[in-house]
């Protein structure tokens, strides 16, 4: 017995008839074969399965892909647009905010909503933003460091339009 | 871990939601924010053969004053209330709450309504709730029926709702003058259940005491109110003397077992320093408070 759900995954409209059981990690990963989504604890603690639903960062194992109707998500293989890293994969990459890059994907799908609203977030509010997604490698020193990095390469970017706006763009 | 099979559905009025209860009063289950739920689901420990989501119902995620009373519907989410300028400065003790309940992940979804609604003693609203007063509404096509949190918590995971029932909103008295609240726990690590926690309301007359509310999280079959304590500190003043007799006699109303997070005696010790904590911290927001 299984009902239809259509939605938005990193822009594309993905439709499919699904058990209503069906979680919407596994969703992600086996039905849109998205497999950047990572499953941890499978029990809402460790926060490695963290996707945007409408922009809501929220852990995916705990919720049905069949509640999803109509919803706009993204997961961390929406993060990269035209080869170019977000600010956020900069920020990891830069400030080695990963070692084992399990928790990664959910770290930075937590955090790039965070920035949303914080464009100028303190070292307390981060480590409070990013306290749903465990880290087992890092001591997240190096995380916070990442996030501090986006945010920061985030600022520039919305200050730098203004100077170059100007300016044609080469042929 | 994958649940049973179920029957999802997605009414877009509370109409609807009560004809599908009305349809399957055995076996439905209103879905909220699922935090607490889906992972039942996912043990096997809850078994629905109809999800009813409250989601697409227009008109449940109330944030207000009206009538003498802080409205909050079904449906509003903990990082709703987390958020709110009206939780953070006129019910600050609602808002230490929210701000530890599990994580901030779970907070995008999970609702207040639910906090209560599931009925475990481990959830940090119910005892918090207890201590301001607070009230829930519950409706059906029978009728609207308002009850006291106290009446509601029936049990561990059993409430006064019965089947063809929605719990829609809850009523909280708004903040007399001189009056404070504070919520104190104590967890393990973020986003774990409390070891134990305590929610305490004060209002004063000048020095003295008018009213006192103290309610008790995870160390009981429900969350409990502390009504030795409460009713020993009306008419006293604040003291060092006063505020460890009332942690005392609030030890003593708790009813802890021993489980992982720790034996009986830790668990009363830890209510009766919480208690005295919650307490002084709910006088001073009352005495700084300007209202």
């Amino acid at each position: 017995m299984t009902q239809h759900v259509k939605l938005t995954l990193n822009g594309q409209t993905v439709e499919a008839d699904i058990e209503p059981r069906l979680l919407l990690v596994h969703f992600i990963r086996e039905v849109a074969n998205l497999t950047g989504t990572h499953i941890g604890c499978d029990t809402t603690s460790c926060g490695a399965c963290t996707v945007q639903i409408n922009g809501v960062p929220s852990k995916s194992c705990t919720l049905f892909a069949v509640q999803m109707d109509g919803a706009d998500i993204r997961t961390v293989e929406g993060l990269e647009q035209d080869g170019q890293l977000s600010p956020i994969q900069e920020g990891f990459f830069e400030e080695h905010g990963l070692q084992c890059g399990f928790c990664t994907p959910g770290m930075m799908m937590t955090a790039e909503a965070f920035l949303r609203d914080h464009p100028d977030p303190t070292e307390d509010e981060i480590r409070r933003a990013i306290s749903g997604n465990l880290c087992r490698c890092t001591g997240y020193v190096n995380i916070v460091k990442a996030v501090q990095y986006a945010a920061r390469r985030t600022r520039e970017a919305q200050a730098a339009p203004k100077e170059t706006a100007t300016v044609e763009a080469p042929r | 871990m994958i649940p049973d099979n179920f029957t999802y559905l997605a009414p877009t009025s509370l109409a609807g939601v009560w004809e599908a209860l009305n349809a399957h009063p055995d076996d439905a289950k209103i879905l909220a924010g699922g935090q607490s739920l889906i992972p039942l689901m996912k043990f096997r420990l809850a078994n629905p053969a109809y999800l009813v989501d409250l989601r697409h119902v227009p008109g449940l995620d109330t944030l207000e004053e009206r009538d003498g009373a802080l409205v909050i519907g079904a449906m509003a989410r903990e990082s709703d209330l987390e958020r709110s300028s009206l939780i953070q400065q006129r019910y600050p003790g609602i808002h230490d709450a929210t701000s530890v309940v599990a994580d901030p992940l779970v907070r995008n979804w999970a609702t207040v309504g639910g906090n209560l609604a599931h009925g475990d003693p481990a959830n940090d609203h119910p005892a918090m709730m207890l201590a301001l007063g607070a009230r829930v509404v519950a409706e059906s096509p029978r009728g609207r029926r308002e009850l006291a949190l106290g009446d509601f918590l029936v049990d561990t995971l059993e409430t006064a709702l019965q089947p063809d029932e929605t719990l829609i909103e809850i009523h909280v008295p708004q903040p007399v003058a001189h009056s404070g609240s504070a919520y104190v726990k104590f967890e393990r690590k973020v986003g774990d259940y409390a070891i134990a926690a305590v929610g305490a309301r004060l209002a004063f007359d000048g020095e003295t005491v008018r009213e006192a509310g103290i309610g008790l999280t995870n160390v009981g079959p429900k969350a409990l109110r502390a009504q030795q304590a409460e009713a020993f500190l009306v008419g006293k003043q604040l003291t060092d003397e006063t505020l460890r007799e009332a942690g005392r006699l609030a030890a003593a109303d708790a009813q802890p077992s021993a489980d992982l997070r720790g034996p009986v005696e830790y668990k009363r010790a830890l209510v009766r320093t919480l208690t005295m904590r919650a307490l002084r911290s709910a006088a001073e927001r009352a005495h700084s408070a300007t209202r």
